[in-house]
């Protein structure tokens, strides 16, 4: 059983109905159905825009740190061309698309596509003992939409004007007059909001009705939680969004005013004159709708990194999560609080102090649950004997970094201290210590822990500690200082903050930030090579490397066509860990009651009852 | 062709649908958030105008409660296709699918009318002091365009967008007939330099015309959408009744569910655009 090979026992590929067209490598490999090879389209491809997206930041962080100097290598100057860099200098506004594209680029067509994308896809069906998702030309459809977003999102920066440059968050008016990029970044969005609606509707009929017999929703694993709930998110937070993106394409394409006021002036003309436009809308429209989608999103962006890591934590530690439950209910009530806090954002523009009483009480709330669900991960490794594997390292560092993001949110979701730290890189370094050394290490973690699964080999640790341990530090190194230039007042989106006194007072942490940031692209070296390198040469291992309990280890690695050789039927919770009176320190969610004292590896899959 | 996917014809023995019908729901909720948003928009931008139409003082009341009953009597027909099914009468569903289709693009013919008169429907806001604002007796004066002569003396046919289209020459205008009557006044000719602003009923016309031509332009699509999926399961989609009819049961349900919201998006637009 344990050396089973993917497509080793051709019965389970018939049993599943492996079909026609199937065997061509179009329809195998690129056009498929199934959830697992959907899973790694996402993976590479969100992987990819991921680089992309760090490479356009360290394009910035040059101008950040040698404010109009030429860029170091001519090249790379004749690269970008003459318009977006004279003479080698980063031009003003390509800096904004730049940044705005980094923004963009990172949260919808990276992180989400790869922490739902391609690890819900490829292990959520495999948890619940799923044979695929429950619609599976939908979730064919979905990846392929997200990829036409993606395509037209990289075709807008070769269109007249460059790509879209009034930031992630396209606040009008200014969006509302940009150059036509904009316009392609609001279709590039409908499409990718369309795809996640496809992707949302599909993760929660799969975990609905497509548990396998015993399997319970309190014996779900946290991670198959954190994607139920992040998938409500998506399917309800995003449309509001879609519904701003085609207000503001009908201002731009159809010349109404939703977002623009009456009487607005640009470049001291008046806007109506040169355009005929009637006015009357209201810019902080857009504002509400698009914070109503981009709040829930930050916990898209954290759920399910924070799925993963109760995963290995709990695997790792030997010892079964403390306070299941409570994770539970805590990820739920954090879903719901989600949709009331956004206007969090918005204490600065003259709301008004009730609303901003009434949100800054509910942000206030909604870090409750946060603090549960770390709390309860932090406790979990209370008197476990730890094994320092690799996802676990990245796994840990998950902890403290996503603490440090969390509580530095405190001040802002506070007025008195937001009125002094809002749009400052103090908000900078607070995000992306949630997003960056919080998400994507455990990202990575998830990456080193289920490999084994897809490939059947497991990743090197050598360059697995050779990638944790100067990433670890580089993340610091970059995110940390921007708590300090923040505080010094020193505001975001900035092209040359050397213009300011206080800008050239912390210019010597922006040096830092850039050479880390340069030299953690370097840090990922280790990890390019070990990714490539352990597909064919990795070292071979069994169906169940890590001991685990949950049902995607009971399936063989890879898992074939139709997942199970024998459906599995579950019999206990997620976690049963060093369950005393045990000789194993294991017990697999499908191992028989009557077999489970014996906690091995090798218990055999049990035939389903149907 | 894909795995065995358990629970995609028959229900869910907890949840009591099978997968497909909970997938539709959820998109529909979805749905419900697309829209709503898009009223409350409508709301915020409306309370925080510092004037606002009457619905009903510029939109074509018969021409929308004639859509009502269309897309109700629609949603009737739609049930009736579904019930035949299940009742084990195909021919009775084709018929009904087909009345269904027939009446969703009558929906949309009334809806090509109704913008057709929009498009057609004219704005003038005359140059303060000018005689062509003394002759019309108003700043603002809306009607239509009788015939219209570009600077150079030629007759412009095309579609006149706004003052720039007009080449420097006039327009014959026809006010519309004042309030109580319906004897439209007499043309007059309008020079391009007379006019401030010469604007279409088009969507860039004030905040009230892009509520209404976006929020009726999105339920549009989702009419066409409709119309789309209920001419493939009446036509290339309907040979699955041969091989698997409970399956086939089961999409017309869904298609149904989806109508039947389609409809009700209606029932809440026309109330909100054409009365309040
Ligand atoms: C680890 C590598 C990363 C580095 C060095 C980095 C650096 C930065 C910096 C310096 C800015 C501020 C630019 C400015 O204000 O002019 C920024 C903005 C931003 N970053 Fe990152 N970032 C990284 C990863 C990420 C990730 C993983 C995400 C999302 C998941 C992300 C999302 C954003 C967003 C949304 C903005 C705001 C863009 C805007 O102002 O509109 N970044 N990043
Ligand atoms: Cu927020």
């Amino acid at each position: 059983m344990t050396d089973t090979h993917p497509n080793g026992s051709p019965g389970a590929r018939e049993a599943h109905g492996g079909g026609h067209g199937e065997t061509s490598f179009l329809w195998k490999y690129v056009f498929s159905q199934d959830h697992k090879v959907i899973g790694i389209q996402y993976g590479i491809t969100g992987l990819c825009f991921l680089f992309f997206g760090f490479t356009l930041m360290m394009l910035m962080r040059w101008q950040l740190a040698y404010p109009n100097q030429p860029l170091p290598w001519p090249w790379l100057a004749e690269l970008l061309g003459n318009i977006r860099a004279p003479g080698g200098v980063l031009e003003a506004g390509f800096y904004n698309q730049l940044g705005a594209m980094h923004g963009t680029i990172m949260v919808f067509l990276g992180v989400v596509p790869i922490a739902v994308g391609a690890f819900g896809n490829y292990v959520v069906p495999l948890q619940i003992g799923a044979p695929d998702m429950a619609f599976p030309k939908l979730n064919m459809a979905s990846y392929w939409v997200y990829f036409c977003g993606g395509v037209i999102m990289l075709a807008s920066f070769f269109v007249p004007g460059g790509a879209a440059s009034s930031g992630w968050t396209s606040y009008p008016p200014l969006s509302n007059i940009a150059t036509q990029g904009q316009t392609w970044w609001l279709v590039g969005m409908v499409f990718l909001i369309t795809s996640s609606l496809l992707g949302s509707v599909n993760f929660i009929v799969t975990i609905v009705q497509m548990r396998a017999p015993g399997l319970s929703m309190f014996r779900l694993p946290f991670f198959v939680w954190a994607q139920l709930v992040t998938a409500f998110l998506l399917l309800l937070a995003f449309p509001p969004l879609e519904a701003a993106g085609v207000l503001q394409l009908m201002d731009r394409v159809f010349g109404t005013s939703f977002f623009l006021p009456s009487g607005l002036v640009v470049n001291a003309i008046p806007y109506a004159q040169t355009t005929g436009y009637s006015g009357g809308g209201s810019a902080l429209l857009w504002q509400h709708l698009f914070w109503f989608l981009a709040h829930p999103e930050v916990y898209v962006l954290i759920l399910p990194a924070m799925g993963i890591v109760a995963e290995i934590v709990a695997n790792n530690t030997r010892k079964p999560l403390w306070g299941y439950r409570l994770l539970v209910y805590a990820a739920i009530f954090l879903g719901f609080m989600s949709f009331i806090v956004w206007a969090h954002h918005m204490f600065m523009t003259g709301m008004g102090t009730v609303m901003s009483t009434f949100f800054q009480t509910t942000t206030m709330i909604i870090s409750i649950p946060s603090v549960i669900i770390l709390t309860c991960m932090i406790l979990s490794l209370w008197g476990g004997s730890i094994r320092f594997s690799i996802p676990m390292l990245f796994a840990l560092a998950f902890l403290p970094m996503f603490a440090i993001g969390g509580l530095t949110g405190l001040p802002l979701g506070l007025t008195l201290s937001d009125l002094h730290l809002h749009d400052t890189y103090y908000v900078i370094g607070h995000f992306h210590y949630v997003v960056a050394p919080g998400t994507i290490m455990a990202l990575f973690a998830g990456i080193y822990y289920w490999y084994p699964k897809v490939t059947g080999r497991k990743m090197s640790g050598l360059l697995g500690h050779l990638h944790f341990w100067p990433t670890l530090i580089l993340m610091n190194s970059i995110f940390m200082p921007m708590f300090f230039m923040g505080m010094a007042g020193l505001n975001r989106r900035m092209y040359d903050q050397t213009v300011y006194v206080h800008g050239r007072g912390v210019q010597p942490l922006s040096l830092m930030v850039s050479w880390s940031a340069w030299m953690l692209a370097v840090a990922q070296i280790p990890f390019i090579i070990n990714f490539f390198k352990s597909w064919k040469a990795g070292e071979k291992v069994n169906d169940n490397p890590w001991e685990a309990t949950t049902l995607e280890w009971a399936a063989p690695s890879p898992p074939p066509h139709g997942n199970f050789t024998t459906l599995p039927e579950v019999h206990r919770g997620p976690y049963e860990y060093s369950v005393p009176g045990q000789s194993g320190d294991f017990c697999p969610q499908h191992a028989r009651p009557d077999s489970a004292s014996e906690g091995t590896p090798s218990a055999p899959p049990v035939p389903a009852a149907h | 062709m894909s795995t065995a996917i358990p629970w995609s014809v028959k229900p869910h023995p907890v949840t009591g649908i099978p997968n497909a019908k909970l997938g539709i729901w959820l998109f529909l909720a979805s749905e419900v958030m697309l829209f709503g948003a898009l009223f409350s928009s409508y709301i915020l931008i409306r309370t925080g105008s510092e004037q606002w139409p009457m619905g009903r003082t510029i939109l074509n009341i018969p021409l929308a409660t004639l859509n009502t009953v269309i897309l109700i009597t629609s949603s009737v027909t739609m049930v009736m296709a579904w019930a035949s099914l299940k009742m084990n009468q195909f021919g009775k569903f084709k018929l009904f699918q087909t009345l269904t289709i027939l009446l969703a693009l009558g929906f949309m013919v009334v809806k090509a009318f109704e913008y057709g008169g929009k498009l057609h429907h004219y704005e003038v806001t005359l140059v303060e002091g000018s005689e062509a604002a003394d002759k019309a007796g108003a700043l603002k004066i809306t009607g239509h365009i009788d015939h219209a002569t570009a600077g150079n003396g030629g007759a412009i046919t095309s579609w006149i967008r706004s003052r720039d289209d007009l080449h420097d020459g006039k327009i014959s205008f026809v006010a519309d007939p004042p309030a109580g009557s319906h004897e439209h006044p007499a043309a007059i000719e309008l020079a391009a330099e007379d006019m401030e602003r010469l604007t279409f009923f088009g969507p860039h016309r004030d905040t009230f015309f892009a509520v209404y031509f976006t929020l009726t332009g999105l339920h549009g699509i989702h009419v066409l959408g409709g119309i789309v999926v209920l001419l493939y399961f009446l036509l290339p989609g309907s040979r699955m009744w041969r091989t698997d009819p409970e399956r086939f049961t089961g999409r017309i349900e869904c298609t149904g569910l989806y109508w039947h919201f389609v409809d009700l998006v209606w029932i809440f637009l026309f109330p909100t655009l054409y009365l309040l």
